[in-house]
């Protein structure tokens, strides 16, 4: 029991938890995000709330720094030392292009090739030494690096995966020479093939890493000028969250770090009223981060791209970002079609309805002239205390109302409508898209924007159950206060399952556990237990993409992981056999190899469940009724309650159309639907 | 009634979610690499009527853009008793195909017991069987000389699979066990999109789907018309060549003549050179794609169906080797000559539309076949294409290594190909020097370089653009052209055709090295800001000579320093 402080820092917002376990005493806090220095916007926020720094017992957070760096190409500066022959591998990428049409487009990479040099050495892909290192010319590359002003090398070499041998020997003679050169080996990041996702992997961490160390170092000195006295945690893009110190070694692992604990915060809030299939989309003013949680599970992905020609091939939870916020820019395109995002206007200028010169019209516009959002009422401040309806009316006529032939509320009710749409396709594609039926989940709906459309997708998407939990402008942040601690493994074997060796198999994951095991005593956060999860990729022979399969249990046999890997392949292309004869007989007459050896070592801490902190209101549903406004709906101006949040009594049924109000977000409750308030104040709806 | 504009747009985005559900399946479950890591494949929804395209994936590969309509409707003219369940299996170019390796599926769909689309998918097979692996042969002189030729048969038959076509192909292929697994991919994608387009026509209606289809088409009729009329009026020629047609040193010419007038374009190639010898010719279809392409590639923003392609009217007579007839062999159409269809294209437009102009790109997928015994291992057989620069364009310079202007894949890790295939590569660099001089340079071109290791391997070439390089545009400088040398035995050998060769016999120990071409050069070299040249010496792109000769900047010997006294002498004299 104790003081624990979420902290996460967004595009637009810093959101922070403090959550006084003892007292059960939970406070939650906005600020704007302050782009040039986050920690300020994260300690503005801390001090906005009563909070005795000496008192907290841990801080975790959640930021983007380490994306940042990437995209604003503004990291340290490294050099990298390549096999002779293959230092171009960066740049060269896969053989590619920016945008299927268009041929215009160049490609910077992170390190340019002045500062990418050669070395003597070659090994196979059995991993047999072809050509020996030739030390003298590691120290030379070293030298002319230095001279160059790298502050971090990076060496990869190729088919390091599978004899690390030279690499780590480069490593040991540069810092043998340079003991405070901060060498990043490719094997040691990523032991696994495909040299140009190994090096682009390697190479990110280096150049993150000085803007990820010393903006920690900032956060830490702010922390402990203040009192805070313990050791500060980062989430990672798994979900799980690892110390300060280790993060300045493993930056990388921090890419989806806010989204991250957004979904870990849906996982466990959705337990708490039963849940545990989830389709979660947080939206705020910019983005729509989209996951699948699957019994009580994040999905997993292996990687993904940063921006064009940068992959980065860590683990974590699997996210599909796309431009849809509140903040998405409605506009007719060419053909006359009209189309909603990806182009936001930000928080600056904003949406028309801020009043900051804002000229395009966005959603959140649109859902004002609707009535959805209340005009006197906007989200921290953001507008000052009332919106520009008038600004927003004119803009949405003039742009879209007047070329359609619509009138104003039309030409608003179709924004939304499109915009809705992609929000449906996006949900589609992380369940249909990998073989799961939206209707076996229920949808999880967060962040600013998120519920103003709950109502819409559940019947769009045919999903019986929508979730709102009581914060849902914040869930990122408490997903920081209650993540549990992760490390994650992975060995190459690359072998067909049939010549497995077991016994090594074994090994493998006893030196992943006790590696993690170790990683997870040296912090000092106390640990209810730890559990293990133990996931190979698979495939059929000559196949590129696997199938991260859970393994059994217990024991392992080619047989046991052969069935799970056959269930999982169904799972993720079910119609293999539908309506067609003998095609799963030819399947099962194909070899299957298995890829990598996976493992996540998860210290898992005491469950802290939101409900346990929100008190139940002493008012009834009548007391909770604040007012009525007009909403328009299917053509016409419906009048609907208005109703407080914090006021709604547990157990309170709710029909739509309904309005419901809180000072992080708004909830449309659409006609077709009902909602019941459940313990605790999650807001569960149904399509009536 | 008319349809409104929201339910358009939401059909619209269910439609193509539909064809691209369909690409992404094929893509995760194909065993071909060239499809599931090269993206070498497309998938779409086609009418009813006459196979006309209603929507095909935004991720599909390009040359497929209006080849797969030809496909359907070959379907639609000779398959007797379509029936539901049905799959078809085509790959004959002259039915609507590409290359032979292009082997596309067609499912009829039947919505409420009628057939009311069909849904078509097409993926790249690493070999089709013929004179040499991979299917690039380049001395073929018949169609029946590059491997297995497929009308439209029954793979399926009314939802059996048909065992005795399957056998043929599998009897007729290299490595045919993998290729079970890309039919299973095939079917099982169109077995979704059948799927989904089931429940879209449940959700919305069938007469208020077709309704939106036929708006969408005239919408794309009217947007690419906008588009064109943005184009001044005006005969536009432009001609460039291919090298040799691999039997007959002899380049063969595309003359091209490009009218516009109003929101229309008239493309006449009848003065290009005859139907040739070699695998050089092109199929109707495919030269097609290239010219739809090429508008896609300038106005990327229209929506692809039928109807885009209405404004643009063609004259590609049999006369010319780009709309050739059976038996002539084509295995060069849709890799080589489809993108030198673009390329003059480019040219042409270039002289119209100067703020939207492209240098050549480096017109050549290099396509390179292998195939061999692996000792102790069996027989194996690996495709590759290899990239080069783009060109200089009005808004930047040429990427580095782009993959052709007719696809989408990506080249394969040289890890797995060292891990798969007994071959050690002795580099893979950007060819310095190889990208066309400019005020925005073209990209570079690669080496690409590599050696047998254990047993005796076969080695085929198709590539192009080794007589004739890429061109500069608007005073920018052409590009290097291509060079591939062999080392066999220790004995350089260059290829008689430069780019083109098949069955060459590679022991231990030798040596391929393929040097793509670079991209063209846009503008004047000489309005080059100098930082940008100080900086493209030190990372290596060219050496100091070439910064003072082609680019008029001096930088000094021994220094990253440039002489601006004597680069402004060299650069004004340059001028007047």
């Amino acid at each position: 029991m104790g003081t624990l402080v979420g902290v996460d820092v967004g595009g637009t917002f810093t959101d922070v938890v403090v959550l006084d376990e003892t007292r059960g005493n939970l406070q939650i806090g906005k600020v704007g995000t302050t782009p040039d220095d986050q920690s300020i916007g994260f300690i503005t926020a801390l001090d906005g709330l009563r909070v005795s720094y000496p008192d907290i017992d841990l801080v975790t957070h959640g930021t983007t720094v380490a994306t940042n760096a990437v995209l604003e190409r503004d990291g340290g500066r490294c050099g990298l030392i390549a096999t002779r022959g293959f230092r171009d591998i960066l740049e060269l990428r896969r053989r590619d292009r920016p945008h299927m049409y268009g041929l215009t487009g160049s490609f910077e990479p992170l390190i340019p090739r002045d500062r990418r040099l050669e070395v003597t050495e070659r090994i196979a892909a059995e991993g047999t030494v072809l050509t020996p290192l030739c030390e003298e010319e590691v120290l030379e590359a070293g030298r002319l690096l230095l001279a160059q002003w790298a502050e971090a090398i990076v060496v990869s070499f190729m088919n390091s995966y599978a004899n690390p041998a030279h690499e780590l020997r480069a490593k040991e003679i540069l810092q043998a020479e340079w003991p405070h050169l901060y060498v990043v080996t490719s094997s040691e990041t990523l032991p696994v093939f495909r040299e140009f996702e190994r090096t682009s992997t390697a190479v990110v961490n280096a150049y993150v890493q000085p803007n990820v160390g010393q903006y920690l170092e900032q956060l830490e000195e702010r922390l402990s000028e203040r009192g805070y006295g313990s050791d500060l945690f980062i989430m990672q893009s798994n979900g799980g969250m690892m110390s300060a110190a280790s993060v300045r070694n493993l930056p990388l692992n921090t890419v989806l770090s806010g989204p991250a604990a957004g979904v870990i915060a849906a996982t466990r809030i959705a337990a708490e009223s039963g849940f545990s299939n989830l389709i979660t989309y947080d939206m705020g003013g910019t983005s729509l981060d989209v996951s699948l949680v699957q019994e009580g599970k994040p999905l997993p992905s292996s990687g993904m791209d940063l921006e064009f020609g940068i992959p980065l091939m860590v683990s974590m939870i699997d996210i599909h970002t796309i431009g849809a916020g509140g903040g998405s820019i409605a506009r007719i395109d060419q053909g006359g079609l009209l189309q909603v995002g990806p182009q936001s206007a930000g928080a600056e200028p904003g949406p028309v309805c801020y009043g900051k010169n804002g000229a395009a019209p966005t959603l959140t516009d649109a859902n004002l002239i609707l009535g959805r959002i209340n005009s006197n009422y906007p989200i921290a401040g953001v507008a000052g205390d009332k919106f520009d309806v008038a600004g927003a009316r004119s803009v949405i006529t003039e742009t879209i109302g007047k070329p359609l032939g619509l009138s104003t509320e039309q030409a608003a009710q179709a924004i939304v409508t499109v915009a809705n749409n992609r929000i449906a396709g996006s949900l589609r594609r992380v369940s249909i898209d990998k073989g799961h039926d939206p209707r076996e989940f229920a949808l999880f709906s967060f962040g600013g924007s998120g519920p103003l459309h709950v109502g819409y997708l559940l019947r769009e998407l045919s999903i019986g159950q929508g979730i709102v939990p009581y914060y849902p402008g914040i869930a990122s942040a408490w997903g920081c206060v209650i993540a549990d601690r992760q490390h994650d493994f992975v060995t190459m074997q690359n072998c067909l399952l049939s010549e497995l060796d077991l016994a090594a198999v074994e090994q493998i994951f006893a030196d992943h556990l006790a590696v993690g095991e170790e990683m997870l005593a040296g912090e000092n956060v106390p640990l209810e237990r730890v559990t293990v999860v133990r996931e190979a990729d698979i495939s059929y022979e000559g196949q590129t993409h696997v199938i991260r399969t859970a393994l059994p249990a217990g024991r392992l046999s080619h047989e046991n992981i052969a069935a799970s890997f056959r269930s999982a392949y169904l799972q993720h292309y079910g119609r293999v056999e539908e309506g067609f004869s003998g095609l799963e007989e030819l399947l099962a007459q194909i070899p299957i190899r298995l890829l990598n050896l996976r493992t996540a070592v998860i210290g898992v801490r005491t469950d802290v469940r939101l409900k346990d902190f929100v008190r139940a209101p002493e008012t009834t549903l009548a007391e909770a009724r604040k007012e009525e406004r007009k909403v328009f709906v299917d053509d016409g101006f419906l009048t609907c309650p208005v109703f407080d949040r914090a006021k709604l009594p547990w157990d309170a049924v709710l029909s739509g159309p309904a309005l419901i109000e809180q000072p992080d977000t708004t909830i449309w409750l659409e006609p077709w639907c009902r909602a019941t308030v459940a313990e605790g104040g999650s807001l569960l709806v149904e399509v009536t | 009634m008319a349809l409104d504009p929201i339910t358009l747009a939401v059909i619209r985005g269910g439609l193509e979610q539909i064809a691209d559900e369909m690409d992404a399946t094929l893509e995760r479950m194909a065993f071909s690499p060239v499809i599931s890591d090269g993206f070498d494949r497309a998938s779409g929804i086609y009418h009813v009527r006459d196979g006309e395209v209603i929507m095909q994936g935004p991720r599909g590969l390009p040359n497929f853009i209006c080849v797969m309509e030809f496909t359907v409707r070959s379907v639609i003219e000779r398959v007797k008793d379509i029936a539901d369940g049905d799959v078809y299996i085509v790959n004959d170019p002259y039915l609507g195909g590409t290359h032979l390796m292009d082997v596309k599926m067609v499912r009829p769909f039947f919505y409420k017991g009628k057939l009311t689309a069909f849904l078509a998918n097409s993926g790249h097979w690493p070999d089709i069987g013929g004179r040499v692996p991979g299917g690039f042969s380049t001395r073929a002189t018949e169609i029946y000389q590059e491997g297995l030729r497929l009308p439209p048969v029954r793979i399926m038959d009314k939802g059996k699979l048909n065992q005795d076509v399957l056998d043929i192909i599998l009897h007729n292929v290299r490595v045919s066990a993998e290729r079970q697994g890309d039919i299973i991919a095939k079917i099982t994608a169109l077995n979704l999109g059948a799927d989904r387009l089931t429940k879209l026509l449940d959700r919305y209606g069938e007469a208020t789907v077709f309704e939106a289809v036929d708006e969408m088409k005239a919408r794309s009729e009217r947007l690419m018309r906008s588009h064109i009329e943005t184009i001044p009026d005006g005969t536009y020629e432009f001609t460039d060549y291919i090298d040799s047609d691999g039997v007959e040193w002899e380049p063969l010419e595309l003359k091209l003549k490009l009218t516009v007038s109003g929101s229309e374009v008239h493309v006449d190639f009848s003065e290009s050179s005859p139907p040739c010898r070699g695998p050089l010719n092109s199929v109707f279809s495919t030269t097609l794609a290239g010219v739809f392409i090429t508008f896609k590639h300038i106005f990327p923003d229209v929506p692809i169906n039928a109807g885009c392609f209405v404004p643009i009217k063609v004259n590609i007579p049999t006369t010319t080797f780009l709309h050739a007839q059976p038996p002539r062999p084509v295995a060069g159409c849709a890799a080589e000559v489809c993108q030198r269809v673009i390329d003059v294209m480019l040219g042409a437009l270039s002289q119209a539309i100067p703020d939207h102009a492209y240098a050549a790109p480096m017109g050549t997928v290099t396509n390179l076949s292998v195939g061999g015994e692996n000792p102790g291992k069996g027989y194996y057989v690996f495709y590759s294409f290899i990239g080069g620069g783009y060109g200089g364009n009005f808004l930047t310079d040429g990427l580095i290594n782009g993959n052709p202007t007719i696809a989408v894949a990506r080249t394969q890790a040289l890890e797995i190909f060292e891990f798969r295939y007994p071959v050690l590569f002795n580099r893979y660099t950007i060819r310095e020097g190889s990208g066309g001089a400019g005020k925005r340079r073209g990209g570079y071109g690669v080496i690409f370089e590599f050696q047998i290791r254990d047993g005796n391997a076969s080695a085929s070439l198709l590539g192009e653009r080794g007589r004739f390089a890429p061109f500069g545009i608007l005073g920018g400088q052409s590009a290097q052209s291509a060079e591939h040398v062999f080392t066999l035995r220790g004995e350089e050998y260059r290829p008689e055709h430069v780019t083109k060769d098949e069955n060459v016999h590679m022991e231990p120990g030798d040596v391929l090295s393929l040097r793509t071409p670079g991209g063209g050069g846009f503008g004047d070299p000489f309005e080059r800001p100098v930082e940008l040249v100080l900086q493209d010496v030190r990372r290596g792109y060219y050496d100091r000579a070439t910064a003072l000769r082609e680019y008029g900047v001096r930088i000094q010997p021994d220094a990253w320093v440039v002489d601006v006294d004597s680069t402004r002498m060299l650069r004004r004299r340059q001028r007047s």
